[in-house]
């Protein structure tokens, strides 16, 4: 197996032949890119809302923590064209995450931090 | 000025000359760079190593201070690490990579170009520190002092500036690495021939790879740690200070979460080396081709899970220690492997017993005691007994200097033709091996039995009657043999460079693409890029099997002979390659003077930026080539 | 077609650059990752004050960190003006970007200024040494951020970026992006979720 087919990038002629009907998909037109950034947007003020309710403040820690997570999804599928790109990059970025998530956990661990 | 300028370019187009090598980005060119450069900071830490055996010669013995000998054995740790193995195999990546993938150059020539003289500039930099401790005539050394691992709060605490600049240099020589590490992934990924798939790939490209993943995902966690180190000694920072709450221990996580994958980033590269000499000297295919690349793949993954076993004793508490024992036993599987590979490949071959299989075989033995060595660290009740011992001293270079230096020795033989035309003495060879080989043994079995009779590392000298007096004397000798063959290999480089013993593109009978062409390689490498139909490509173009399965040559196969080369002459020339470069160098010395400036005056500071800006601006907008 | 279908089977198709700069970011998580975890392992561990919720200013960071939110919309459009060969547009949005991304700086320079007429400092306590280290790393990767921004509009200015060259601008957009969701990170983990 080649690594381009592993990594799901298509053969030219595959690619010639989507070309024309994936082009706007491909590309997100300006439109699109405003309309995530409204979302972002909205995300951010509910975020900075939200802190100040105290009536939820329990579960506080996940909704913010799930609310940054939609954020940074958001940004690195559109605006750094994740979705749109090969998925070679998705890993290199995944596995960097990764890698620095776990080893963060289980240090933080070992040391008697929390994440939270 | 820019007149000068555009003829000393020129110059360096015309491919001789002292500024042809300061503005080359010829891979080539760069890795014999690195190579003669990692050699001559061998030979420093080499003789920082004899100073300490002597020193150690004997019970109380006073050849050093205390005080040199901490600086010594800290910039001796230091040196050979990160300015002799990593770096030689960095050679070896840059001569290699683009030569066996069938390419003519790396993916970022001129940022290959970067990586070796920023190299060059944090090992002059880190080495410097010698000179800033007082007049160095009368010993007044100010190398740093903590251990090439610089634990805090000892770290904290060394006063003077070595530290700083042994942080700074880590850094500076970290940027090199990080650089080449980006490069040679997008080389592998991007620059291969057609049809040379990823399993067709040569065992030492696929090391190469997984080295290169190891270095852009480990440095990081170094790069910070060095920055907090510098910042609590610099600007009064508390990361690793325990009176405002700090945790020295995190730096010794920080640092073995580089440094365990460090460990495999030494090795790795060599192990890939003798991948590809053991089926030339015994003249059959890599044994098990697919398991040794999982297997090396298995190994990168696993470090990244190991790296507690350097603190069994910091107090991690039973279930930390336990499952990083686990861990450690379990990397051994995939280094088994390996090893069992290789002897498969030498089973039943038509052996070729020439200096790079000595120094490959030698460095399966050396490498199987030190593994093993390491398989008893990794039990925490024998760990806890030997931490901190000349157990571990004897292990470690068990496996860098057995392990890791032979490989790169076998290396040197097997590739000296191919980049100077010239054999090395058959001979002399042997005798360096040989030398070398039981000098290892003796210098470094002594040190497991000192280690297992208590000896502590790290202490300067020992009182009579401890029952070391006779092993560390035996340690000293072997360690002086050691330096012999050293000498005996440079007399051989140099004799071999003389005698003119003509290579010939393919001495070995080789397989893989970089035999296809002549010694030494033109400019441009392949005259056309080849198209790739098998793993060992070149030696299917050679042989074909008869149905015994046995090797027959194929009439008319084999490597580009030099005549043919001469005609070639004007089709070479119309090869596109890439135009040298002054900017590299220019942003690389912009690095030594920011961190000289950090540790002295800021006005210094701003000296460098000034000269990194200006490096990257020309070098962004220079054209890549002309 | 100029490519072989040989040739294909081995390269990924992807450009070199582009491999190199998510590369880069790639081994930006582990730094960012080490620096925030140094950040959250001293968390709440300073022995003297000043603490955290002594100082920080929510709605005064919210706007900031709303602005680089915002900077990537710009980026992101300087990239589809250039890639439909709008010059006037990329030279707007790649100004806009570069103008947000030196008003987050400002605040971060007020923000830094004020924590220390609080008596916060790199070496006061762990909450300033973790908290301007981390910060301070990342106000480092946006000023140079802006430096490209800024090298890449005069290009701009001058013509010397065309519809072809592209890649340019794509690449300084993710190296910006990648920077602004680490601040999408650092606002929620530092700023908003206090023990």
């Amino acid at each position: 197996m080649t690594l381009a087919e592993s990594r799901g990038i298509k053969g030219p002629t595959e690619r010639e032949a989507e070309a024309e009907e994936v082009k706007e998909g491909a590309h997100p037109g300006p439109l699109e890119y405003v309309k995530i950034g409204l979302i972002l947007a909205v995300i951010t003020a509910v975020e900075v809302g939200i802190y100040y309710i105290e009536a939820i403040e329990d579960v506080l820690v996940p909704i913010l923590i799930v609310l940054s997570a939609i954020k940074f999804t958001l940004v690195v599928l559109w605006f750094m064209h994740l979705r749109f790109d090969s998925r070679l990059f998705s890993w290199l970025l995944a596995g960097g995450l990764m890698l620095a998530g776990i080893l963060m956990v289980i240090v933080l661990s070992t040391l008697g931090g929390r994440l939270v | 000025m820019v007149g000068a300028l555009r003829r000393l370019r020129q110059e360096g187009e015309s491919y001789q000359g002292v500024w042809s090598w300061l503005t080359t980005v010829d891979h080539k060119r760069i890795g014999i760079m690195y190579g003669v450069t990692a050699f001559l900071f061998f030979l420093m830490g080499g003789i920082e190593a004899l100073l300490l055996r002597i020193q150690l010669s004997s019970p109380n013995n006073a050849v050093l201070d205390p005080d040199q000998y901490n600086r010594i054995f800290t910039m001796h740790g230091t040196t050979m690490i990160f300015l002799v193995v990593m770096p030689l195999s960095a050679a070896f990546f840059n001569l290699l990579i683009p030569l066996m993938i069938g390419a003519r150059d790396v993916a970022f020539p001129r940022l290959n170009a970067f990586s070796f003289w920023v190299f060059l500039g944090g090992g002059l930099f880190m080495n410097a520190s010698f000179f800033t401790g007082g007049n160095i005539l009368k010993g007044e050394l100010g190398a740093p002092d903590a251990g090439w691992f610089g634990y805090a709060p000892l770290s904290l605490q060394s006063a003077g500036t070595g530290i700083d600049f042994w942080a700074f240099g880590l850094l500076i020589l970290g940027v090199a690495s990080m650089a080449s590490g980006f490069n040679f992934i997008v080389t592998i990924f991007n620059m291969r021939a057609p049809g040379m798939t990823l399993l067709r790939m040569p065992l030492f490209v696929w090391m190469t790879l997984v080295t290169s993943f190891l270095i852009i995902f480990a440095m990081p966690i170094i790069t910070v740690a060095l920055f907090q180190l510098l910042f609590d000694r610099l600007y009064g920072a508390n990361f690793f200070n325990f009176e405002a709450g700090g945790q020295p221990l995190l730096w010794q996580h920080m640092f073995w979460l580089f440094g365990h994958p460090e460990v495999y980033i030494l090795i790795l590269p060599a192990m890939g080396i003798v991948s590809e000499v053991l089926p030339t000297f015994s003249r059959k295919p890599l044994f098990g081709y697919p398991f040794v690349v999982i297997s090396g793949l298995a190994i990168a993954f696993m470090s990244w899970g190991v790296w507690a076993h350097h603190m069994y004793t910091t107090g991690l508490g039973p279930i930390a220690n336990s499952a990083f024992g686990v861990s450690t036993i379990l990397i051994a599987v995939p280094t088994g492997i390996k090893i069992f590979n290789w002897l498969a490949t030498l089973w039943g071959g038509a052996i070729s017993l020439k200096t790079p299989l000595f120094f490959a075989v030698g460095f399966i033995s050396m490498f199987v005691i030190g593994g093993l060595t390491g398989v008893i660290h990794s039990i925490v009740p024998s760990d806890y007994q030997q931490q901190d011992t000349y157990f571990v001293v004897a292990h470690l270079h068990q496996v860098l200097l057995g392990g890791a230096m032979f490989g790169l020795f076998a290396g040197i033989y097997y590739w000296f033709p191919k980049f100077t035309g010239r054999l090395l003495h058959e001979g002399w060879g042997q005798l360096h091996f040989w030398l070398m080989f039981i000098g290892f043994n003796i210098t470094f079995q002594p040190m497991m039995i000192l280690g297992l009779l208590g000896m502590p590392r790290r202490i300067y000298s020992y009182p009579e009657g401890a029952g070391w007096e006779w092993w560390n004397a035996v340690a000293t000798v072997g360690a002086l043999l050691i330096g012999v063959s050293i000498l005996v290999f440079m007399f051989n480089v140099v004799l071999s460079l003389r005698r003119n013993d003509q290579a010939g593109p393919d001495p070995w009978d080789g397989r893989t693409l970089e035999w296809a062409i002549p010694s030494p390689p033109p400019a441009y490498n392949f005259r056309e890029i080849p198209t790739v139909r098998a793993r060992d490509d070149f030696w299917h173009q050679k042989y074909e099997e008869d149905e015994t399965g046995r090797p027959v040559p194929i009439v008319g196969g084999g490597a580009q002979e030099p005549e043919e080369e001469e005609h070639a002459e004007g089709e070479g020339h119309g090869i596109h390659m890439p135009s040298p470069s002054f900017f590299p160098l220019i942003a690389a010395i912009g690095l030594p003077i920011i961190a000289t400036g950090l540790i002295y005056d800021a006005a210094i500071v701003a000296v460098g930026v000034a000269v990194l800006v200006v490096g990257i601006y020309g070098w962004a907008l220079e054209p890549a080539s002309e | 077609m100029s490519h072989t279908p040989a040739a294909l089977e081995t390269g990924t198709g992807l450009d070199n650059r582009k491999l190199l700069m998510w590369l880069f970011l790639a081994s930006e998580c582990l730094l960012f990752g080490s620096l925030i975890g140094a950040y959250l392992l001293y968390r709440g561990q300073s022995v003297v004050g000043p603490y955290p919720e002594d100082l920080f200013d929510i709605p005064f960071t919210s706007v900031s960190a709303f602005v680089l939110l915002m900077s990537s919309v710009t980026m992101v459009l300087a990239l589809a003006a250039i890639q439909r060969g709008d010059q006037r547009g990329l030279r707007i949005w790649l100004l806009s970007t570069a103008l947000l991304g030196l008003l987050f700086l400002s605040g971060q320079a007020f923000e830094f200024t004020e924590f220390n007429h609080e008596g916060l400092s790199l070496s006061s306590n762990l909450f300033g040494t973790t908290f301007f280290v981390l910060t301070g790393f990342h106000g480092a990767h946006v000023t140079v951020g802006v430096l490209i921004l800024l090298s890449l509009l005069v290009m701009a200015w001058r013509g010397r970026l065309t519809q072809s060259q592209s890649l340019n601008i794509e690449l300084a957009g993710l190296y910006w992006h990648f920077v602004d969701v680490v601040w999408i990170v650092i606002f929620t983990l530092i700023y908003l979720i206090q023990p």
